[in-house]
């Protein structure tokens, strides 16, 4: 029996670089960036102190205010996204009775701002004042389960959490579900608003962080000779995936099709990559294999790309190794470039940039890049997007843990 | 009507998401105006805040309408 196909129909998206997919993708294609000075808190005693933040984002133009009380902001991110996915696959307001429909949104932190404010309450002025609501405001499966009941989607119900790889993790065991038989529709992708006092702190303490506080817009630097780290991002991806044939019987829309998924653990370091990005390669090797691909057959590959001295290298040794000569002729790019590293939510809108990339034929950059490393030699599509024939396309994602994803898509031609 | 009264319609009509005349001093916080029992907690937080006092758990369990929490104040505080 032939496996069943996944498509995508519903793209959501909340980003530095926009608060819906048209103006997201405008900018991506545009190489505009959204890195800003972080204004949220006072970060003066902090070593670094601009992230990829949301701006202008109103909650109470997805949730109603009540609700959106009980909610952490990573929460009001994914829901935001998700609402926006089901909307644009057109299927807001769809019965679900018999269970088909799913979602997997999962954040790879999870609400630290209400962390950090019911601890303060609890300091100031004890445990009678932790809000009812800090627990399930906070952990990681509320968007699963705050969009199932707005929705009534009834089928499973899930938030796969793996650091930097949820996005993509959340993503591609999804479409397993479907393939699987489990469900006909997964509401899937990442979320995270990480950029709080302890979130920035923690990433800066581990010295992950760009410190180029002098000139924020070009501190995401990916593959450049100049990189220093990652640049902290707050957002939300989320895609529709839903089975070929039910998509078609709807005469939904269609982005593109999801062929392949695959998944390595590094066992190597708790932060640092394994050498030549062995686990990497593992992991792209499962991608292709699942989609039943050769490597030559991928044209583009949005990667991981963080803009960190370790992390650049070991992802372009690992192309380098998956795809032999061919890593040469195809176009890789890192939208982080723009966005800054979105942590559990960074496969999330990179699948949505990825998907975009398919349907309009167009590779999107790497900006600030200027000065190149000998380490690096791949055409990162410096800069300025390019139009191009795309017909397979590959997203990585690599997180802490050493836990690594990747998944395939095809332009949809029926 | 009492300042207490106003206060106390104002912090429900804020916890609650609810309109000004839905809050009605005889309406049930669960029945009338869709609070579930997280809301009602965080609600007796509130008018703690707001009166500056600690509403036992025995006590706050009783307090199911707004009357009712009118009189708590009313009757303790006042």
């Amino acid at each position: 029996m032939s496996r069943r196909r996944v498509v995508i129909t519903g793209l959501g998206a909340i980003a530095p670089v926009g608060l819906s997919v048209e103006e997201a993708w405008a900018n991506i294609r545009a190489g505009q960036g959204g890195i800003r000075p972080i204004t949220s808190f006072d970060t003066s005693a902090f070593s670094v102190r601009f992230g990829g933040t949301v701006e202008g984002f109103e909650v109470t133009d997805y949730l109603p205010s009540k609700e959106a009380r009980k909610m952490d902001p990573f929460i009001h991110y994914g829901m935001a996204a998700g609402i926006q996915a089901i909307r644009d696959a057109g299927l807001e307001g769809t019965s679900d009775e018999e269970g088909r429909f799913g979602v997997a949104i999962g954040s790879g932190i999870g609400g630290l701002c209400t962390i950090e404010k019911n601890h303060a309450l609890l300091l100031e002025s004890g445990p009678r004042k932790i809000s009812p609501f800090f627990v399930p405001s906070s952990i990681i499966n509320m968007i699963s389960g705050n969009l199932s009941i707005m929705h009534g989607f009834r089928g499973p119900n899930i938030a796969m959490v793996t650091a930097c790889t949820t996005g993509t993790h959340n993503i591609g065991q999804a479409a397993r579900f479907i393939q699987y038989g489990e469900a006909d529709v997964m509401v899937a992708g990442g979320a995270e608003m990480a950029s709080t006092p302890l979130g920035l702190g923690g990433f800066a303490a581990a010295r992950a962080l760009s410190t180029r506080n002098d000139d924020p817009a070009t501190a995401s630097r990916p593959w450049d000779r100049d990189r220093d780290g990652f640049v902290l991002g707050d957002g939300a991806g989320v895609l529709v995936l839903e089975e070929l044939e039910h998509a078609r019987s709807r005469g939904a829309r269609i982005y593109a099709e999801l062929i392949g998924y695959g998944m390595s653990g590094d066992a190597h370091h708790m932060t640092q990559p394994a050498e030549g990005g062995e686990g990497a390669v593992r992991c792209m090797r499962a991608a292709l294999k699942d989609a039943g691909i050769a490597p030559e057959d991928i044209d583009y590959i949005n990667a991981h790309g963080t803009s960190t001295p370790a992390g650049d290298k070991a992802e372009t040794e690992a192309i380098k190794t998956t795809f032999g000569e061919h890593a040469y002729k195809l176009a890789v790019s890192s939208t982080k470039s723009m966005t800054g590293h979105l942590l559990g939510a960074a496969g999330g809108v990179e699948a949505v940039f990825t998907a975009l990339s398919l349907q309009d034929q167009v590779a999107p950059p790497t900006i600030n890049y200027a000065t190149p490393d000998p380490d690096c030699d791949l055409d990162y599509v410096p800069n300025t997007a390019r139009e191009m024939k795309l017909d397979i396309a590959l997203s990585n994602s690599f997180g802490f843990g050493g836990t690594n994803g990747t998944i395939v898509m095809r332009r949809f031609n029926g | 009507m009492s300042n207490i009264e106003e206060r106390v319609k104002k912090i429900v009509v804020e916890q609650l998401g609810v309109k000004e005349d839905e809050v009605t001093t005889g309406a049930s916080f669960v029945d009338d105006l869709g609070a579930d029992s997280l809301d009602t907690v965080e609600l007796v937080m509130a008018l703690e805040e707001e009166f500056e006092c600690e509403i036992p758990d025995e006590e706050a369990e009783k307090i199911t309408t707004v009357q009712q929490a009118i009189d708590y104040i009313n009757a303790n505080l006042g």
